[in-house]
């Protein structure tokens, strides 16, 4: 049984990414094979050439899509934290869309049913958005190493700023 | 068909009649897509001698076979052909970034429209419903509010806009079309033409799969594609892009300045590329589905323009940057983003200004004439000032201007017509094609006026694979094969960035091709098509009385003011006895005639025959 903070979800480091979009092809390829955003489980937004991020399920402990499925269409994988559709039960009220947070939820262009990230688990080497990810934006990480980037980055950027202000007093 | 929509649309926006057509295989191979088959398009859905601006003028809109896929620059791209207001010959131009994909996913390759809507208006092609829409309340709107109010009321933000600002809608003759912010169609003056037709925006959102030939040989190629631009042959695009080339032309004397007076400038170092990623550049971004990226976004930290934002490429810089003198790049930042407010062609606006300000400080136009803008050379606030009065079309100046170097000069009179620097119309890009002379020849017999990029001959002066201040025997069959690849990574519509990608030229484009489309193409054949298209936009110009030898001119001061500077450049200009020797050399190349004009055994051999009538009656010039 994997814990629940060691559960792999993709991430987008807002610094790197550039809101290229290869990301959407890469998935609809991998899941759908075919070119075609809508069908990816991965959106970029840019909100102006400086912010940019791409979002996708993030597998929430407690996910609110789960809990809004008035069909009980949606179920969360113990060891990998994806959700999982039901496409027979999903009727694509679309309760899971609006519960999730990060817009991670979406509604099929075709089969009119709820869709989202699947962690390509039936990819040998992972998720394909982040293999194909020019700008290395992408992660597949766990939460504990979320938190454990940003504290290292965090304590590099104290000590560095401590140097250059001693070199600076100097 | 695989990789091709299969369609093409038509608009008529004088009746609001909508239709559809399909897209034979046939023609597909034999254009490609993007410039080629637009120019194609063109040819055959306008009547000679209509104006740029007449209703009947079609504006073209095109993807390219690869547009809608992963492949990295092809995937995200469009173009746009028409007859320009500029030069009255062939208008084509090519844009990046996100509108592209969306426009083949809503299921077409090319859209003709003609006509000119009753009031302003813009188009909504949503998959497979299109629909003429009310856009009167989008009058004198920037590009980028256009695009946000058209996103707006159509309630999707993820809807992509191809849109004209206000010079457009007032019939700039240089006015360019703008997706995504800062991505322009942006030479010969499409946007003009749009214009003209009351058309002030295409919305597109598509939703359709693209799908391709050979899935997982696809796949296999583009990612060693994608693998290849993060290696050397993109590096100068992502460091520090093409701003890099303001120190490098400037060491070769090549880089104009002051309207090619000068061929070097004092204050090239704070006009740089290091200096503008050093001090302004904010972020790099990019297109969608490019492993590249170029797109260097700078914002001004301080000052009066403080918090003004824009992308900057080389030529805008060096137009509105050293070419007016200006060595403020807070300045030349604020420019570009009220140019792009506008949808202005950035090339051409730097040097329509900076001809202003030559006839000014000539004394061709006063101050009474500039109402009151103190025009000098370096003048960054005039700069500012002027663009205001050319998008606006304020004032006799402003208007004038507005027209594009060639009728601004015949407008002002006098002495004028010496300062303005153009080619068929077209303003000159940043090269000083005194220094450059292979660039010289090259611009010179470009179909779209002034230009470097339908054959790339400032490569070899730039690389010094030449003899770069003379133009000498050879030189004329040296620029030909340059410009079929231009051709096809047009049609293609490749980014020229992505050029270095492609290892094994030809062989790899073919490759691509084909995996995209399933349609068997050789190396061999595509050069045949890149001779096809360069000589059917040939074609179009004769056809519209543009395209003889009389037309393949330079600007008077390139033949007439030699370089001052000291150095190895001091007195070079180029002669019309060495340009004449360059021309004669092309055409016999090409096999032309001596007055510039496509022989019909030429035309049949590319299986252009249908349209040997245009050429009859001028052959009498026999082979070159």
């Amino acid at each position: 049984m994997v814990r629940a903070q060691d559960r792999k979800f993709v991430s987008a480091d807002p610094e790197k990414c550039i809101g290229c979009v290869v990301c959407e092809y890469a998935c609809s390829m991998a899941n759908d094979n075919t070119f075609n955003p809508n069908k990816s489980r991965i959106r970029a937004l840019r909100l102006g050439p400086l912010n940019n991020i791409a979002v996708t399920c993030r597998h929430c402990e407690a996910p609110a899509c789960v809990a809004a499925c008035p069909r009980d269409a949606l179920r969360q994988e113990e060891d990998t934290g994806i959700i999982v559709v039901d496409e027979e039960a999903c009727d694509g009220c679309a309760w899971c869309i609006s519960a999730c947070p990060f817009g991670a939820m979406m509604m099929h262009p075709e089969k009119k049913v709820v869709f989202t990230c699947n962690s390509c688990k039936d990819q040998p080497d992972g998720p394909q958005c982040v293999k194909w990810c020019p700008e290395e934006a992408l992660t597949f990480v766990s939460a504990q190493q979320l938190a454990q980037k940003s504290r290292i980055t965090a304590v590099k950027n104290l000590f560095q700023e401590a140097k250059e202000k001693k070199v600076e007093s100097k | 068909m695989f990789a091709y929509a299969g369609k093409i649309l038509r608009v008529n926006l004088t009746t609001g009649k909508i239709s559809t057509e399909p897209l034979s295989e046939k023609l597909a191979k034999e254009y490609i897509g993007g410039i080629g088959l637009g120019i194609k398009l063109l040819m055959d859905n306008s009547k000679p001698g209509t104006d740029a601006f007449d209703p009947d003028n079609p504006l073209i809109y095109m993807t390219g076979p690869l547009s809608g896929t992963l492949g990295p620059t092809g995937g995200n791209s469009y173009a746009v052909v028409s007859k320009s207001p500029a030069t009255g010959g062939v208008a084509n131009a090519e844009s990046h970034g996100f509108f592209g994909p969306d426009f083949k996913r809503a299921g077409y390759d090319a859209i003709i429209i003609t006509g000119k809507a009753p009031v302003l208006s813009y188009l909504w092609i949503d998959d497979d419903k299109v629909e003429i829409r009310n856009g009167e309340h989008l009058q004198y709107k920037t590009v980028n509010e256009t695009d946000n109010m058209i996103r707006e009321e159509l309630g999707d933000f993820y809807i992509r806009v191809s849109a004209i600002g206000e010079a457009g809608e007032k019939l700039c003759r240089f006015a360019a079309i703008i997706n995504d912010e800062f991505r322009a169609i942006g030479r010969a003056g499409l946007g003009g033409v749009m214009g003209s037709k009351n058309l002030k925006a295409v919305a597109v959102r598509g939703t359709h799969d693209v799908n391709v030939a050979d899935f997982d040989g696809f796949k296999e190629f583009i990612k060693m594609i994608y693998e290849r631009m993060k290696g050397p042959a993109t590096k100068k695009y992502k460091t520090l892009g093409t701003p890099e080339n303001v120190l490098v032309l400037n060491s070769l004397s090549a880089l104009a300045t002051r309207n090619f007076t000068n061929s070097q400038f004092e204050g090239a170092d704070k006009v740089s590329g290091e200096w503008l990623n050093e001090h302004y550049v904010k972020k790099i971004v990019g297109c969608a589905t490019c492993g590249m990226r170029c797109d260097h976004i700078a914002v001004v930290p301080e000052g009066p323009y403080k918090g003004s934002t824009s992308r900057l490429e080389f030529e805008c810089l060096w137009s509105m940057g050293p070419l007016c003198g200006i060595d403020r790049l807070d300045a030349v930042i604020e420019a570009m983003r009220i140019v792009n407010e506008y949808g202005m062609d950035g090339i051409s606006i730097g040097v329509v200004v900076a001809f202003a300000m030559d006839c000014y400080e000539h004394g061709v136009i006063t101050k009474e004439q500039t109402d009151g803008i103190d025009l000098r050379f370096g003048n960054a606030e005039a700069l500012i000032q002027i663009i205001h009065k050319i998008g606006k079309r304020e004032g006799w100046l402003g208007n004038a201007l507005a027209e594009g170097t060639a009728k601004a000069a015949e407008i002002i009179g006098g002495d004028a017509w010496k300062y303005a620097c153009h080619i068929k119309g077209l303003e000159l890009p940043g090269y000083d094609l005194r220094t450059l002379k292979t660039a010289a020849l090259g611009f010179s017999v470009s179909f779209r006026g002034a230009c470097h990029l339908r054959n790339g001959a400032y490569s070899p002066d730039v690389k010094g694979k030449v003899n770069r201040f003379k133009i000498e025997p050879g030189r004329g069959k040296m620029i030909v094969p340059d410009g079929h690849t231009y051709n096809v990574i047009d049609s293609m519509i490749l980014c020229k960035f992505s050029r270095g990608t492609y290892y094994d030229g030809n062989k790899d484009l073919a490759k691509y091709y084909t995996l995209a489309t399933g349609i068997p193409m050789e190396p061999d054949e595509l050069m045949v098509i890149g001779e096809r298209i360069e000589n059917l936009a040939r074609l179009f110009n004769v056809r519209e009385g543009k395209g003889t030898r009389e037309y393949d001119t330079l600007p008077w001061k390139i033949k007439n003011v030699p370089v001052p500077e000291e150095g190895p450049a001091k007195g070079v200009c180029v002669s019309d006895e060495e340009h004449q020797l360059g021309l004669d050399e092309y055409y016999a190349a090409r096999g032309w005639t001596s007055d510039g004009v496509p022989t019909v055994e030429k035309l049949n051999e590319l299986g252009l025959g249908d349209y040997a009538y245009i050429v009859k009656d001028l052959a009498k010039g026999g082979k070159a």
